[in-house]
């Protein structure tokens, strides 16, 4: 090798490691440049309503008094709705997929419920404001409604008028959004237990319902319980669906039938019409809320989900 | 049979029950969902779809100038993201595959995979729309870039990771420095990989509509000015299905129907070229 070849070799392996380190260094700057900046533009709201911007239920952009109350309240209420719609029904379907479905129709169903996380939100929220929720409105919101509405506990939450748009309608389509992403893991860690663990139980003369329960579901658990932190950290940011269907009520209300609003649906209806810079500030420290608590969330689920990553090289 | 293995049996049917069950929600929504985009999406095809621009209210038009700006917004995004992430990928798998950075970024990388979209639409908005003054479609196509970046990022470096060390083991005692290894015997390797990662991520940023709102916004007019608010799919279909006009309607059903087909299209074709790479 002549000696200039040589040269120009160390330099592209130097500009070749500067450039893919700066491109990974470069991750971790947005990172943190969201988070900034997020602090940043919301510091005017921050200073100007302090702690009470996290306690207040005023949301009057007239007079100027913002507090992050009834969005976050109908982010968490509708975020806990989806979670309990989506993880028995992703367990479900992972075991399906993972015990009962013959072979040859694996893959096909797996696919196909992988596509539900390929279908884009905005899709969803159309179908749920054009179709699903006056199905809801006219089917199953007046049964809730006379059959739930009296019951001394759970009847608060089911008071009202069946409008088919509202906190339980988006909870259900952040539900089936969530859905993919909760069975995919559960799926690839069911399919991860050691053979021999299942082959000791069906030794043993266990029926399927006694291996997932008391051999697939402890082993997985720590990986399971990723998966739903997983599908939280979703159902929190996720933005157009729920602003389809959630009714951009500023209401605090306890009937899960009533219109409400979340962060991330607030700052989608209102960012471009906040005309004062505390509106917008506003705005942006909700998202910085927001932003704050899915870190959390999906670190959480990040750390759970490693230690089953190891063994299988790769969970989604 | 004792009471004891007939309630067995019976938990082991409601089990089975239950999966076959959670499995039907699953596919009835998935169907329930396409049929709906196919049925109102078919209706309001018309070819002025693609010969006309965005209408006023209440008016008939198409969606021509929606269709060119999201195309090429994507596309940007693509250029500019794509090449980003391959080389962070390449840092976490081959370059900095045990350093302590390449540990955190991963870490960081998964947590933007699936951080909330609308705040990386407000954290470009902050940065480059504030900057700028206006709305504009170059801070669109950011926004999708920074969305894609996270995907290409993870698939690039699994692929790349997926590729026998022997490889990388014959590069080098041929004498070839640690860049044309990667380069040209590693990316070739793990092409497949990547461009499935790619492919995904375009067809994952097609659709995406709360980033758009705060940086490209929209725009009624033909404008190829990626400096102006750009129209985009997305957001048309957003502002229209909001509002009370019929005509509107149709056409965010069209659009709908046409982003739908194109997204599923893409992943369909994702997923049997990944088969076929798996196989050979």
């Amino acid at each position: 090798m002549s000696d200039s070849s040589h040269r120009r070799g160390a330099g592209g392996e130097r500009l070749f490691g500067l450039t893919t380190a700066g491109a990974a260094w470069l991750v971790l700057l947005l990172l943190l440049g969201t988070a900034v900046s997020m602090a940043w533009g919301g510091r005017q709201a921050f200073s100007t309503f302090g702690f009470g911007f996290l306690t207040s239920r005023e949301w009057n952009p007239v007079e100027g008094h913002f507090g992050a109350l009834v969005p976050i309240y109908g982010t968490l209420v509708t975020s806990a709705i989806a979670l309990i719609i989506a993880v028995p029904v992703s367990v479900g379907i992972a075991l399906f997929l993972t015990e009962i479905a013959p072979r040859w129709a694996r893959g096909p169903i797996g696919i196909a419920i992988e596509l539900l996380a390929a279908i884009p939100s905005i899709i969803y929220g159309m179908w749920g404001l054009f179709v699903f929720a006056p199905w809801l409105g006219e089917h199953v919101q007046p049964w809730l409604i006379e059959h739930l509405g009296n019951t001394p506990i759970l009847g608060p939450l089911f008071e009202g008028a069946p409008i088919g748009i509202g906190m339980l309608t988006a909870g259900i389509v952040l539900g089936i959004m969530i859905i993919p992403f909760v069975a995919a893991v559960a799926r690839d860690v069911f399919a991860a237990v050691p053979p021999s663990l299942r082959e000791a139980a069906v030794a043993l003369g266990s029926t399927r319902w006694e291996i997932l329960s008391r051999v697939t579901l402890p082993y997985t658990r720590s990986a399971i319980v990723g998966a739903v932190f997983l599908g939280l950290g979703r159902a929190l940011g996720e933005t157009m669906a729920v602003t389809f269907v959630l009714g951009n009520a500023h209401d605090l209300s306890i009937s899960l039938l009533m219109p409400s609003n979340s962060i991330a649906a607030t700052i989608a209806n209102e960012f471009t019409e906040a005309d004062t810079d505390l509106y917008r500030s506003s705005l942006i420290a909700l998202a910085f809320l927001l932003f704050v608590v899915t870190f959390i969330v999906l670190s959480l689920a990040k750390l759970l989900l490693s230690r089953m990553d190891r063994s299988l090289g790769r969970t989604h | 049979m004792s009471a004891r293995q007939l309630r067995r049996r019976i938990a082991d049917l409601a089990a089975f029950a239950f999966a076959c069950a959670a499995t039907i929600f699953g596919l009835v929504f998935l169907f329930w969902i396409l049929w709906t985009t196919f049925r109102y999406g078919v209706e309001a095809l018309k070819p002025s779809l693609v010969t006309q621009m965005t209408p006023p209210p209440g008016e008939d038009g198409g969606l021509l100038n929606a269709f060119y700006g999201s195309g090429v917004m994507v596309l940007l995004a693509v250029a500019i993201g794509t090449p980003i992430g391959i080389a962070a990928g390449t840092y976490l798998a081959e370059h900095g595959r045990f350093s302590r950075l390449a540990a955190i970024v991963r870490f960081v990388n998964d947590i933007l995979l699936s951080a909330p979209s609308i705040v990386i639409g407000l954290f470009v908005y902050e940065l480059v729309v504030r900057t700028m003054g206006h709305f504009s479609g170059i801070a669109g196509a950011l926004a999708l870039a920074m969305i894609l970046l996270p995907i290409v990022t993870r698939t690039t470096d699994e692929a790349l990771r997926l590729v026998p060390d022997t490889m990388r083991e014959a590069g080098f005692a041929l004498g070839l420095p640690r860049w044309k290894v990667t380069g040209q015997i590693l990316y070739k390797a793990a092409r497949a990989g990547m461009l499935t990662g790619i492919l995904l991520g375009l067809a994952r940023i097609s659709g995406e509509t709360a980033p758009l709102l705060f940086t490209a916004l929209n725009n009624q007019f033909w404008s190829a000015d990626l400096a102006q608010p750009l129209a985009n799919v997305p957001v048309v279909i957003f502002q229209y299905a909001m509002s009370p006009y019929d005509q509107w309607h149709a056409l965010a059903w069209a659009g709908a129907l046409t982003l739908t087909a194109f997204v599923l299209a893409l992943n369909v074709f994702v997923r049997i070229l990944a088969r076929k790479g798996n196989s050979k």
